[in-house]
């Protein structure tokens, strides 16, 4: 009567689709099996005209379907194994097969190559006691279909509780700057690690194929300081930037400047050496001609400069010897022409008889002085 | 004829119940015993079919896989009296099915709730004698291993072997989980800081380096420039006093003149001239 109970040793991952198929079967071949008896004997006299050979079809009927009920089909993807009064004799392969029919032997398919996933996410203790989210994947298959049936129950759940120690122990061991920059790998690699060992150490008869870190990131709460961070080394950069910015323009211009400055003294060298080259050659020549007849030429220079100097300039004869104080002078109407005039600009300066060029010829020095200044280094 | 056909169904019925409780089946994944009026004869039956006297012999059957004990989380205080939370599992299985049946009556219930009792007891030493960093990360699985170890001999009383006490995690209190998250932002802020710094130092040293060059190139420009000056200026009186030097009385009168062309007589100029000057005697005085 084991067979039958329903204890806790039923496999709950034991696939339904199978086990709907093998039992309606056995189910009606068993009432079938009854109702056959009881029709055939207790129906009255009928029974006993009956002729023997149709019960003998009707029981070879029964038969032939109950040695049908045994057929059943592995999908490329399963593996069967098969139990013999609740003993594992041997596990098939995809195709069709037979079992010796209920109550005697039974199977179960496993699905062994689909690849199947978990995904954990959860916050978890680093080992500098530092919280981190992380959020991982498992994929995974059977490996060893007799140690997934029958050495562990749930074997699927036993392995998301795995991946959930086999990932805090990782990061737990690992500092949390190592786990969100280039540790990923190896807290992916190092936890896949440790969870296969789990699932030998269980016989799950299960295998990682893979765990991928998809996250590992700050909690929530300090997201925002997190950020800041990488903002300040993005700042950091950036203040770089800028001052070399500042230098890439700052040194060509002072070296352009300089260029500037030294071309120009050498102008200035090469003006003067030449300007006194040329005044030179100026004075020897005349002083050749000068020595000839010192006399007239001297006479003639000193006339060609008058009337130059008097030439273009406004004059005033004054007769030195009948000299008047009522001396008129128009200086308001000859001041007219005068360039300062305009400049001047204030009529107060054109009235005050005596002040006006005294100011005036006061003021262009001061300037030319200044500009002298300004000219010296 | 319709009592011995009564009387023959009954004996078919009879015989064909007692032939089914004649036998009784081990599964692969089962532990199974015997007992004869109650009383425990016999264990270790190796699965499949077995055979038993109907009524005088029954059977139990109790999972014989790897079982799991995960229960909620527990709180238990580390060395530094912190408060953590602690969710953890138990693989185990049944190893010995008879002392299995005495002690728990071969409720499941019963013998997990028996181990967690013992796991947790277990597990209270164990974090009592660490600090959290410990019980994180350095002695994670050696508090596992040493539970396992201890507590063998205290599971073997119920039957059952430990095959594995696996932590999953080890969380820390709310309160004791927002001064963590503080103290991460309050790193993060230092750390920001420094880098906002070591930006600004960069910057300024690279600003520095390039006035520095820049003064420089320009202190070395006016060195070279005044050089270059001074060289023109003393070419140049070289050249004046060999020229003038030939003839300074003649230089002296060519150069006043030239002086008095280049000062005086641009046009506005306003000359006051006195009448007896020698240049106005012809002027004055007419022709001799």
């Amino acid at each position: 009567m084991a067979w039958n109970e329903p204890g806790p040793g039923r496999d709950p991952w034991n696939q339904g689709p199978k086990r709907g198929d093998n039992k309606p079967p056995q189910l009606d071949e068993v009432l079938k099996r009854f109702k056959e008896r009881f029709g055939g004997k207790g129906g009255g006299g009928a029974p006993k005209r009956l002729p023997s050979g149709l019960f003998g079809v009707g029981v070879l009927l029964i038969v032939v379907l109950w040695l049908a009920s045994g057929i059943y089909v592995v999908d490329e993807q399963e593996r069967a194994v098969v139990l013999r009064f609740g003993q594992h004799v041997g596990t098939t392969s995809p195709g069709l097969n037979w079992h010796l029919p209920w109550p005697v032997e039974d199977v179960e398919i496993v699905n062994v190559t689909g690849v199947r996933s978990v995904r954990e996410e959860a916050t978890m203790l680093t080992q500098d006691e530092n919280i981190v989210d992380v959020e991982l994947s498992v994929q995974y298959r059977v490996s060893n279909v007799e140690d997934y049936v029958f050495q562990i129950t749930e074997p699927d759940l036993t392995l998301k509780q795995a991946t959930k120690a086999a990932v805090r122990q990782v990061v737990g061991q690992s500092k949390m700057d190592f786990i969100l920059t280039d540790g990923r790998e190896e807290v992916a690699d190092e936890t896949k690690r440790v969870l296969q060992d789990l699932l030998d150490q269980y016989k799950t008869g299960l295998a990682v194929t893979e765990v991928n870190l998809q996250q590992a990131q700050p909690p929530e709460p300090v997201q925002a300081s997190f950020a800041d961070a990488i903002k300040a080394r993005e700042d950091q950069a950036r203040l770089k930037n800028e001052a070399e910015a500042y230098a890439n323009d700052r040194l060509p211009r002072a070296r352009g400047a300089a260029a500037r400055q030294i071309a120009e003294a050498t102008g200035y060298r090469d003006q003067v050496v030449a300007k006194a080259e040329g005044d030179a050659a100026r004075f020897d020549q005349l002083l050749a001609e000068y020595r000839k007849s010192p006399k007239v030429t001297k006479e003639r220079l000193y006339l060609d400069m008058m009337q130059s100097v008097l030439g273009d300039s406004s004059k005033i004869l004054i007769d030195a010897d009948k000299s008047n104080p009522m001396l008129y002078l128009p200086l308001d109407q000859m001041l007219k022409n005068a360039p300062r005039k305009s400049d001047g600009g204030d009529p107060d300066y054109v009235t005050a008889p005596g002040a006006t060029p005294h100011a005036g010829s006061s003021g262009s020095s001061d300037d030319s002085l200044r500009s002298r200044d300004r000219s010296r280094p | 004829m319709k009592n011995s056909t009564l009387v023959s169904i009954g004996v078919v019925l009879v015989l064909a119940w007692a032939l089914v409780n004649s036998f009784f089946v081990v599964d692969q994944r089962e532990r199974a015993i015997l007992f004869r009026f109650g009383q425990l004869t016999e264990a270790n039956f190796k699965p499949g079919l077995h055979v038993k006297m109907p009524i005088v012999q029954t059977v139990r059957t109790f999972d014989g896989r790897v079982l799991t004990l995960d229960n909620q989380t527990e709180n238990f205080l580390t060395v530094e009296k912190k408060n953590v939370e602690v969710d953890y599992y138990v693989k185990w299985r049944i190893a010995d099915a008879a002392t299995y049946y005495r002690a728990t009556t071969g409720q499941e219930l019963v013998a997990m709730d028996r181990l967690a009792g013992i796991v947790n007891r277990g597990l209270r030493d164990e974090f009592g004698s660490r600090t959290i960093q410990q019980a994180v990360s350095d002695e994670r699985n050696d508090i596992m291993d040493a539970l396992r170890q201890s507590l063998a001999g205290k599971v073997e009383e119920l039957g059952i072997s430990i095959v594995d006490i696996r932590i999953k995690s080890i969380n820390l209190p709310k309160t004791v989980s927002d001064s963590v998250y503080d103290r991460m932002r309050a790193e993060r802020a230092r750390v920001a800081a420094d880098l906002r710094a070591r930006g600004a130092e960069e910057g300024e040293k690279i600003r520095a380096a390039a006035d520095r060059e820049a003064q420089v190139t320009l202190a070395e420009a006016y060195k070279t420039a005044e050089q270059l000056k001074g060289e023109g200026d003393a070419k140049a009186t070289d050249i004046y006093a060999n020229a003038y030097g030939r003839d300074p009385e003649f230089y002296h009168f060519y150069r006043t003149l030239n002086v008095y062309r280049d000062t005086m007589g641009a046009q506005g100029d306003v000359m006051v001239l006195q009448s007896d000057s020698p240049f106005f005697k012809l002027f004055k005085n007419g022709a001799p």
